[in-house]
């Protein structure tokens, strides 16, 4: 009774919030609130006793975006100029989207049914086995990092790979230019002086 | 951020313990929630705060990005050694069980470094783009 409440209190401060991120103009108040809605949803995670995500959603979400996000205002500027065209299109499918979303969850098993697909395929093994197998009381850190250690592996590349696109995207930039400006003119003056030898 | 004092001090006291709760939900991570993705983030705020309040250069100073590039390379080389490692002793790829005589210690073993290396692959990324954004001129 008492989670039932305050799912419905999560849920109804994250549609104002999301509501209120649509209609503020200021990117400032925008950024805050996005990372309000990030805290928002790791209280919601919590309430569905998943704490290792709801960590994650606040740490990433809450903290390292908005303050990222903030960084990126200091470039662009702090308002949004009001849009030219009809918003009546993406409202459209932003709508029809959503309502297929619901729809969909409809076909979904209820929330800790232990007779869902996905608490009778490897979930039962993890469970009972992992304690032996792999000598962990926590068992999603036994799940992500010795049963789906492939997983975890493919997400941090993931990572890495976003640094590294950051790096080529904005970072280095003086340094390239010199290297360029620098190497041709070594190169011209190599070959100045081999013709002149020959 | 020069004469914000209040913030200052706060920040020089809160610093030390964001870092020793980022050490801490590292290596708990096998008995608590928590683990190498959250506490390479925690990490990195510690770094990214102590730029935020102190100046950028300060913060380049206490973590050169020469160095902050380099590990986000090595924490990712170091998990994906660590399956070789598992290949070498003649098991499959990131098997930690032969990594150990005790299975269950080899498994504890591998769970700690391919941590450790999720810690830092994402602390250095988090500080590099925060680097990169944070002293890009408009």
């Amino acid at each position: 009774m008492i989670i039932t409440l305050i799912d419905i209190a999560l849920l109804t401060f994250m549609g104002a919030t999301a509501i209120a991120i649509l209609r503020l103009r200021s990117l400032f108040a925008v950024v805050m609130l996005s990372g309000i809605y990030s805290l928002l949803a790791a209280s919601m995670f919590v309430a569905l006793d998943a704490v290792d995500v709801a960590f994650t959603e606040a740490a990433v979400g809450a903290g390292i975006s908005t303050v990222l996000m903030i960084a990126v205002l200091a470039l662009t500027g702090e308002r949004e100029r009001a849009p030219g065209h009809s918003r009546w299109l993406p409202m459209a499918v932003v709508v029809l989207t959503g309502a297929a979303l619901i729809y969909a969850t409809f076909d979904m098993p209820a929330f800790g049914d232990a007779n869902a697909p996905a608490n009778l395929h490897v979930a039962p093994r993890y469970l009972n086995e992992s304690f032996a197998e792999v000598g962990l009381p926590n068992v999603v850190t036994s799940v992500l990092a010795s049963y789906r250690g492939y997983d975890t592996l493919g997400e941090v590349t993931v990572i890495f790979t976003a640094a590294v696109a950051v790096m080529l995207l904005i970072g280095g930039r003086k340094g390239d230019d010199a290297g360029i400006k620098n190497e041709p003119a070594d190169d011209d003056a190599d070959s100045n002086d081999g013709e002149g030898t020959a | 951020m020069r004469h914000h004092r209040v913030l200052r001090i706060i920040s020089k006291l809160l610093i030390p313990f964001i870092m020793l709760f980022a050490l801490y939900v590292q290596f708990h991570g096998d008995f608590g929630p928590g683990g190498g993705f959250q506490a390479g983030v925690i990490m990195a705020s510690a770094f990214i705060l102590y730029g935020l309040i102190f100046g950028l250069e300060n913060a380049r100073k206490v973590a050169p990005p020469a160095v902050v590039t380099k590990l986000v390379a090595a924490g990712l080389l170091l998990y994906a050694g660590t399956g070789y490692m598992g290949l070498f002793k003649g098991a499959n790829y990131l098997d930690y069980d032969v990594l150990s005589k005790d299975p269950v210690a080899g498994q504890h073993l591998g769970i700690l470094i391919i941590e450790f290396g999720v810690g830092t692959t994402v602390a250095a990324s988090m500080i590099t783009i925060f680097f990169l954004f944070a002293g890009r001129d408009r």
